[in-house]
């Protein structure tokens, strides 16, 4: 049964009032050239019945592994509360809610939301939420040229050193919009941001520098330095954080002097599984005089009629059914589940916990690669300091061993070679709150056991 | 009734301009179009040394329940845009001609500006 509430009878009517003669007639206007008659690669529709079984077996395929890999996406540890709230009925919803006077509830977590992203980024105002931390950071590109209006060269510098998926991301999105997102090198000794490239664009019209930090490599950036770069050279600067480490690290609204101007990332790890991959929910923050270039919705608090507080969406006028092509983002709703669940999850948690979760995540990635490091062949590629993830070189390929791990039931983390091919035979790996010492005891013999046979193979 | 002084010239798109004695251009939205936007919470307007070409969205203004383009109705350089506007955006709301001026513009040689008079925009402000 198809979920739409209109009878055939119901169509037909409709169809005639308006002249038309099938739902098809509605889009005559598209050229035949530009219709798809079917979608490639779209597989038939399937019973219910048939698509519980299909997604049974493709969990069941993915199994139970010993996980070291972040590169974005972390495991972590979700209280059962978490899930048994969100999915109650009166906020199992994704979509925001228009009516104020029917939505308090819903509108009241957002606005709860945002506080709590405002105090982890320590910027004043947040959004409600974006789909997730890549299309976020594209997001921010095109808000830093909307809000930075004396800068005409709508460049930003792109680090080498942010997520390589986040990049490809940004690139599609923001390059037809007549964005030039140009990169800066790694420096290949420290796995950060290269000093010298950076100094290279000294004086140059640049809208903005994103700042990583943590980076993809799980090194910590000099953010304070970078901000002054950035603020020295009229940039603005968009700070691409992890949430988790904000419970620890300088938050981006107190880098440098006078911080960064918007900060973006991934919620994920507040509540939300990895789920093969998503979805996952984006974040974004920024300070207050940037508030009309926000793209999304925002929940703000206000009182009623009679002077009760209520909440309702507000600063409106940025989004596209009042301002239509020249709104700030075609964003019209937002991940408004994942959002719910990781308000839930750091309420749940608060600041000392979430605290203890960074606190183990960094304790345990230091234990992970003090065991690795100590086998022959396994090196730390960079010095610390480190978050939760780290860059080790490997004295031969990384795929085969890789696979040779996954045969054991551990993912040994990410082969960088793809991205990275001058990084050599390099892995990420990482180990959040969830790894035990027993459980990086395991990866390490394991890895020595690989190690070793095809030393005497 | 929204008043329509004599001595402007005025747009379709409810702006008003002054000439200026020194040959510059104060630009504003009309008595009418502020009416119908309500209550201003945001101007966005232009910054100085902005050029700009004739229609132009050079300001926005932003009320609780809409938000517009301003049309700039000639081409030029901005020479000023009125901060007052940035804390005080209501100064449109109750003297759109006077201190509820958006930007002042230094018109750009060549084709007048299409303009009308106070008569002529009276007829395209009762018309809607």
């Amino acid at each position: 049964m198809p979920y739409i509430p209109h009878t055939q009878d119901d169509v037909a009517v409709m169809l005639g009032r308006i002249g038309v003669e099938s739902i098809d007639g509605l889009f005559d206007e598209i050229p035949q050239a530009l219709r798809t008659e079917s979608l490639a690669g779209v597989p038939d529709a399937l019973t219910e019945m048939e698509a519980s079984r299909l997604a049974a077996e493709r969990a069941a395929a993915d199994g139970r592994p010993l996980n070291f890999i972040g590169a974005g996406a972390y495991e972590h540890h979700i209280p059962a509360p978490v899930w048994a709230l969100v999915t109650r009925g009166e906020i199992y919803s994704a979509y925001t809610p228009y009516q104020a006077e029917a939505s308090q509830g819903t509108l009241q977590i957002m606005y709860e939301y945002q506080s709590m992203i405002a105090g982890l980024t320590a910027l004043d105002v947040s959004n409600a939420s974006l789909y997730d931390g890549a299309s976020a950071l594209a997001e921010a590109c095109l808000m830093a040229v909307r809000a930075h209006r004396r800068s005409k060269s709508a460049r930003i510098l792109l680090p080498e050193t942010v997520n390589p998926v986040w990049r490809r991301v940004a690139h599609a999105i923001t390059e037809g919009q007549g964005l030039r997102l140009e990169t800066v090198a790694c420096d290949r000794a420290t796995g950060r941001i290269d000093p010298q490239a950076l100094a290279a664009r000294a004086g140059e019209d640049i809208t903005a520098l994103v700042v990583p930090q943590p980076n993809f490599f799980g090194q910590l950036e000099d953010a304070d330095a970078l901000t002054r770069w950035a603020r020295a050279n009229g940039a603005l600067v968009i700070a691409a954080v992890n949430p988790v480490s904000l419970a620890v690290m300088k938050p981006p609204g107190e880098w440098g002097d006078g911080g960064a101007d918007i900060a973006c990332g991934d919620a994920q790890p507040f509540g939300v599984p990895l789920s093969s991959g998503g979805p996952y929910v984006g974040f974004m923050a920024c300070r207050m005089e940037h508030v009309r270039q926000l793209p999304g919705r925002i929940a703000g608090r206000t009182v009623d009629l009679e002077g009760r507080p209520g909440f309702t969406l507000t600063l409106q006028a940025r989004e596209q059914h009042i301002r239509r092509a020249k709104a700030t983002s075609n964003i019209c709703t937002n991940q408004g589940l994942l959002m719910t669940a990781a308000t839930i999850h750091l309420a749940l948690l608060g600041p000392a916990g979430l605290e203890r979760v960074a606190r183990a995540c960094i304790a345990r990635t230091g234990e992970l690669v003090a065991a690795l490091t100590h086998l022959p062949g396994v090196r730390a590629a960079f010095p610390g300091p480190r978050f939760h993830e780290a860059v080790l070189r490997l004295d031969r390929p990384v795929a085969p061993v890789l696979e040779s791990l996954a045969a054991e039931g551990i993912i040994g983390g990410l082969d960088l070679a793809r991205d990275f091919p001058w990084l050599g035979d390099a892995l990420l790996v990482c180990a959040t709150e969830t790894r035990t010492p027993a459980d990086v005891e395991a990866y390490a013999r394991a890895l020595g056991r690989v190690l070793g046979r095809a030393a005497a193979a | 009734m929204s008043q329509i002084p004599a001595d402007l010239r005025y747009t379709k798109s409810h702006e008003w301009m002054r000439t200026l004695p020194d040959g510059t251009v104060e630009i504003g939205i009309t008595d009418h179009a502020q009416q119908s936007l309500g209550d201003l919470v945001f101007v966005d307007v232009p910054e100085a040394g902005r050029q700009l070409a004739a229609g132009d969205a050079c300001a926005v203004v932003e009320s609780v329940k809409a938000a517009s383009d301003v049309y700039s109705p000639m081409a030029g350089e901005v020479v000023a845009g009125n901060a007052g506007l940035a804390s005080q955006p209501e100064l449109i709301n109750r003297d759109p001609y006077g201190e509820g001026w958006i930007l002042r513009l230094r018109p750009a040689g060549g084709t007048a500006a299409e303009s009308l008079d106070a008569a002529a925009y009276a007829a395209v402000a009762a018309g809607g």
